[in-house]
C-alpha cells in the first residue's frame, strides 16, 4: 500500500485533478454523489488506511445518504453498503462530486 | 443440523484432536451464526491473555476427528487499529503466546457486502495458510434481486467457497465436510496486489468473473430508516423505544419478581418449619435460601434485559440508536456505541460492561466499563425504596410532583451525570499522547432475526451472569449470617446478661449486638461517623459490600425487626446506643441523605468487580474502579450530609 508520509493513500492511475475542484466528503449534503480521488489524514495514517479497507477507496463512488438528527455522524453509501462516519473522518476524504 | 456437529456421544470433549481452524471476517459478516452451527452450545470463552479481548473457542467433530475451531475478533482488514484486530492479526502470524498458529482459515464473507470485502479476502491470501472461503447472506443477495456464482468465485480466487445461510443453518453440512478435508484446501500461490488502487482493479475482475450483480437496496430498511433516522420522527421513536424499554424492564419484570420472591419467601418458612436446629434452619432459610432468592428476584429483569437487548440488536435497531446518540456520548468523549452499554447497565452493571465488547477502542471500552456501575442499577432499587420512605411521607409534595418520585428521578439523573462526567475525566486521563481512534460504523440492513439466534444470544449472556454472580452472593450472605449470629452464647451468658431465653427477637437482638459484625461495625465507625452512621448503618453498609440489595435485609436483621422485608418502622424510630450520642434518633434527613449518595456513587457490588477484572484481564482496573468510586462516594456522602444538616438545620 503507498502510504506516504502524511498518511495519503493516493490513485496511481486516477487522472489528475486541481485542488480547487476537490471537495472533502464531510462538505457534501445528503444526497450528493462523488468520486474518492484520495484520503490524507495529517499525522494519523491509522485513519487514512482504515478509511481505504472501509471502502474509501480512489476511484470509488459514494452516496451521502443522511445526517444524524444532530447533524453527526452522517451515513455513507459505498461499496454496496452502509457506513457512517463522523465529520472528522469524513474530512480526510477528498473527492470530485458527480454530476446527477 | 444446526444441533451442533457433535456426533452422539461426543459430549462436546474433543478426540483425536486434528486441526486448529481460525475463522476470519469482519464484523456483522455472520461469523458467529457460522461458529456457533459449527460448534454448537459447546463453546469455551475466555480472554486473550493480557487483553481485554474475548477469545471463542469451541470444537467440531468432522470425519470422525474432532477439529478445534477458534473464532477470531472480527476485523475489516489486517492493519490493525484496535487491540481486537491487533488479536487477529497476532493469531494469524502465530506471534501470540500461548495460541499456535492456525492450521487452516475459514474466511467469513458477507455477500452483500462482497465488493468492500474482497480486500480482507486479499489480505489473508497474503497469510498463506490453507483458506477456504465461507460466502454468508447467499439467501439475503438473491432477495434483493443480486447474484454470485460460487463456482466461479471460486476459480476466481483459487480456493473452495461454500455459500451458507449461517443463522439457519443451511450449507453448514458441506462446510463440516470440507474441515475433516482441511488438508486438501489450497494454500495460496500467488498473493493479490497490495496497492489499493490495483487491489480494486483486482477485486472487481474477481467480481466480474464470479458474475457478482451487487444486491439492490434493501427497500424495507431505506423506507424504516427514512423515518426511524428523520430529525423529528426518529428522535420520538428513539424516546419511545427507551420508554418502552424501561416500562418493559421494571414493570413486566415486578410480577415475575414477585413470583420468585414468594418462592423463596415459602421455602424459608418450610425450612423454620421443618427444621428444627436453629441453627441449620438460620443458615438454610437466612443465608442460603435468602442469597439465592436475592440473586434469582433479578433473574426475570435480567433476562428480559437481555432479551430486549438481543432482540433489538438482531432486528438492527441497537446500531442506530448508537447513531442517533453518538453526538450526545461524542461530549464526553464516548461513541454512539457506548450508549448501550451505558443503557444496560440501568439494569444492572454487569451486561453492560459485557456490552462495552462492541467498542472497538480500548480506551473507550475502559472508560464506559469505569462509568457503567454508576448508572443505577435496579440492586440500588430497593435501598432507594427503603431510604427515601424514611426520609419523606408519600403525600409529600414538591410543587406538581410527589416529593418521592421526585427524589428517586433525581437520584437517576445524579447517576447518569455521574457516568457520563467520570467517562469524560478517563478519557480525559488515557487519551493524553496517544492519537484518537477513527469512529465508523456499519449501519447493517434490518433483518428478522432467527428466534434460536436471539434466544441463544440472551442465554449466553444470563448463563455468564447466573454463574459468576450467584457464588460471590451466596458466599457473601453465609459470611453475613456468620458474622451475625457469632459468636455463640449459651443460656447462661444469656440470662446473665439479663436476656430472656424464651423471647427469640430479644435473644437474636443480643446475638446480633455482641456478634462478630458489631464489632466491625463499631471498628470502622471512625471512617463513617462524619456520615451520621452508626454502627448498624456500618454493618449494612459493609454487608451492601458484596451486593446493594443486602443492605435492606442486613439493616432488618440488625434492627430485629419483626418483619425483616419491611424494617421501615422499625428504623424510624431507632435511636443510636453508642455512648456520645446515645438517645438520637439515627435515621435523621442528613443521614439518609449521605445514604441515598453513598449507594449512588459506591461500587457495593462484588460481581461487577469480577466482571471488570474478567473483562480487562487485569486488577489494576477494578482496584482503580473500587477506589476512586468509595472515595467519591464518601466524600459526596459527607457533601450531602453537610447539606443537608444546614439546609434542614439538623
Amino acid at each position: 500500500m503507498s502510504v506516504g508520509g502524511r498518511g495519503a493513500v493516493q490513485a496511481g492511475r486516477q487522472a489528475v485533478v486541481p485542488e480547487s475542484a476537490l471537495c472533502a466528503l464531510a462538505d457534501l449534503v445528503p444526497g450528493a454523489r462523488a468520486t474518492v480521488v484520495e484520503v490524507v489524514a495529517d499525522g494519523a495514517p491509522d485513519t487514512a488506511r482504515r478509511l481505504g479497507a472501509l471502502g474509501f477507496a480512489p476511484g470509488t463512488v459514494v452516496e451521502v445518504v443522511r445526517r444524524a438528527p444532530l447533524r453527526d455522524p452522517v451515513v455513507y453509501r459505498v461499496k454496496d453498503y452502509e457506513v457512517c462516519l463522523r465529520r472528522a473522518q469524513a474530512a480526510c476524504v477528498f473527492t470530485t462530486e458527480v454530476e446527477l | 443440523m444446526t444441533a451442533g456437529c457433535h456426533e452422539p456421544g461426543g459430549a462436546g470433549a474433543v478426540v483425536a484432536e486434528d486441526a486448529r481452524i481460525a475463522l476470519v471476517g469482519s464484523p456483522n459478516a455472520g461469523k458467529t451464526s457460522v461458529f456457533n452451527a459449527l460448534t454448537g452450545l459447546h463453546a469455551k470463552t475466555g480472554n486473550y491473555p493480557g487483553v481485554t479481548v474475548s477469545r471463542y473457542v469451541g470444537s467440531c467433530r468432522a470425519g470422525g476427528r474432532g477439529h478445534v475451531i477458534e473464532d477470531l475478533p472480527g476485523t475489516y482488514s489486517l492493519e490493525p487499529i484496535s487491540p481486537d484486530e491487533q488479536i487477529t492479526v497476532d493469531v494469524l502470524d502465530g506471534r501470540l503466546d500461548g495460541t499456535p498458529r492456525p492450521d487452516a482459515l475459514l474466511v467469513v464473507v458477507d455477500a452483500t457486502t462482497l465488493r468492500r470485502s474482497l480486500t480482507l479476502v486479499a489480505q489473508v491470501l497474503s497469510r498463506a495458510l490453507p483458506t477456504c472461503v465461507v460466502v454468508t447472506f447467499t439467501d439475503e443477495l438473491s432477495l434483493r434481486q443480486g447474484h454470485l456464482d460460487p463456482d466461479a468465485l471460486s476459480r476466481a480466487l483459487g480456493l473452495p467457497v461454500l455459500p451458507v445461510v449461517g443463522h439457519r443453518g443451511l450449507g453448514i453440512g458441506q462446510v463440516r465436510e470440507r474441515i475433516a478435508a482441511w488438508r486438501s484446501w489450497p494454500v495460496p500461490a500467488l498473493a493479490p496486489p497490495t496497492d489499493p488502487a490495483e487491489l480494486d482493479a483486482w477485486a472487481e475482475s474477481v467480481l466480474t468473473f464470479a458474475d457478482y450483480r451487487p444486491a439492490e437496496r434493501h427497500k424495507a430498511t431505506q423506507r424504516l430508516d427514512a423515518v426511524l433516522l428523520h430529525p423529528v420522527w426518529g428522535t420520538a421513536v428513539f424516546f419511545a423505544v427507551m420508554m418502552a424499554f424501561f416500562q418493559t424492564v421494571f414493570n413486566l419484570a415486578a410480577p415475575l419478581q414477585g413470583y420468585v420472591e414468594s418462592l423463596s419467601g415459602r421455602l424459608s418458612h418450610l425450612i423454620a418449619g421443618h427444621v428444627t436446629n436453629r441453627w441449620l434452619s438460620g443458615l438454610l432459610g437466612d443465608a442460603i435460601i435468602g442469597g439465592v432468592g436475592g440473586v434469582l428476584v433479578f433473574v426475570p429483569q435480567i433476562m428480559l434485559l437481555f432479551l430486549l437487548l438481543a432482540l433489538l440488536e438482531g432486528v438492527g435497531y441497537l446500531s442506530r440508536a448508537a447513531f442517533l446518540m453518538d453526538r450526545v456520548m461524542a461530549r464526553a468523549g464516548l461513541e454512539g456505541r457506548a450508549f448501550v452499554a451505558l443503557l444496560s447497565s440501568f439494569a444492572c452493571a454487569i451486561p453492560g460492561i459485557l456490552a462495552t465488547r462492541t467498542l472497538p477502542s480500548a480506551k473507550d471500552r475502559l472508560a464506559t466499563m469505569m462509568a457503567a456501575p454508576l448508572m443505577t442499577c435496579s440492586a440500588r432499587l430497593p435501598v432507594y425504596v427503603l431510604l427515601i420512605g424514611l426520609l419523606v411521607e408519600p403525600s409529600a409534595r414538591i410543587g406538581p410532583f410527589g416529593a418521592q418520585g421526585l427524589i428517586m428521578f433525581g437520584l437517576y439523573l445524579l447517576g447518569a451525570v455521574s457516568a457520563m462526567t467520570a467517562a469524560w475525566v478517563i478519557k480525559k486521563v488515557t487519551d493524553r499522547g496517544g492519537a484518537a481512534m477513527p469512529f465508523f460504523m456499519e449501519m447493517p440492513p434490518y433483518r428478522l432475526p432467527a428466534p434460536r439466534a436471539v434466544l441463544l444470544a440472551m442465554w449466553s449472556s444470563a448463563r455468564a451472569f447466573l454463574r459468576k454472580c450467584s457464588t460471590v452472593i451466596v458466599a457473601a450472605s453465609i459470611a453475613l449470617w456468620l458474622a451475625l449470629n457469632l459468636p455463640l452464647h449459651s443460656p447462661a451468658q444469656l440470662q446473665a446478661a439479663g436476656v430472656d431465653t424464651g423471647d427469640s427477637v430479644a435473644v437474636s437482638a443480643y446475638t446480633v449486638d455482641h456478634s462478630y459484625a458489631a464489632d466491625l461495625g463499631r471498628l470502622v465507625s471512625p471512617v463513617f461517623d462524619p456520615l451520621g452512621f452508626d454502627w448498624r448503618i456500618n454493618v449494612g453498609v459493609l454487608s451492601a459490600q458484596s451486593a446493594r440489595e443486602t443492605f435492606v435485609a442486613t439493616l432488618g436483621q440488625v434492627a430485629a425487626a419483626q418483619s425483616p422485608d419491611h424494617p421501615t418502622d422499625a428504623l424510624r424510630t431507632m435511636t443510636n446506643q453508642d455512648r456520645s450520642h446515645a438517645g438520637q434518633v439515627i435515621f435523621t434527613a442528613p443521614t439518609i441523605a449521605a445514604l441515598l449518595v453513598y449507594f449512588a456513587y459506591a461500587l457495593q457490588c462484588m460481581a461487577t468487580v469480577a466482571v471488570i477484572r474478567r473483562e480487562t484481564g487485569t486488577w489494576k482496573w477494578p482496584t482503580i474502579a473500587f477506589t476512586y468510586l468509595t472515595v467519591t462516594a464518601w466524600l459526596m456522602a459527607y457533601l450531602a450530609h453537610t447539606i443537608t444538616a444546614a439546609v434542614t438545620g439538623g
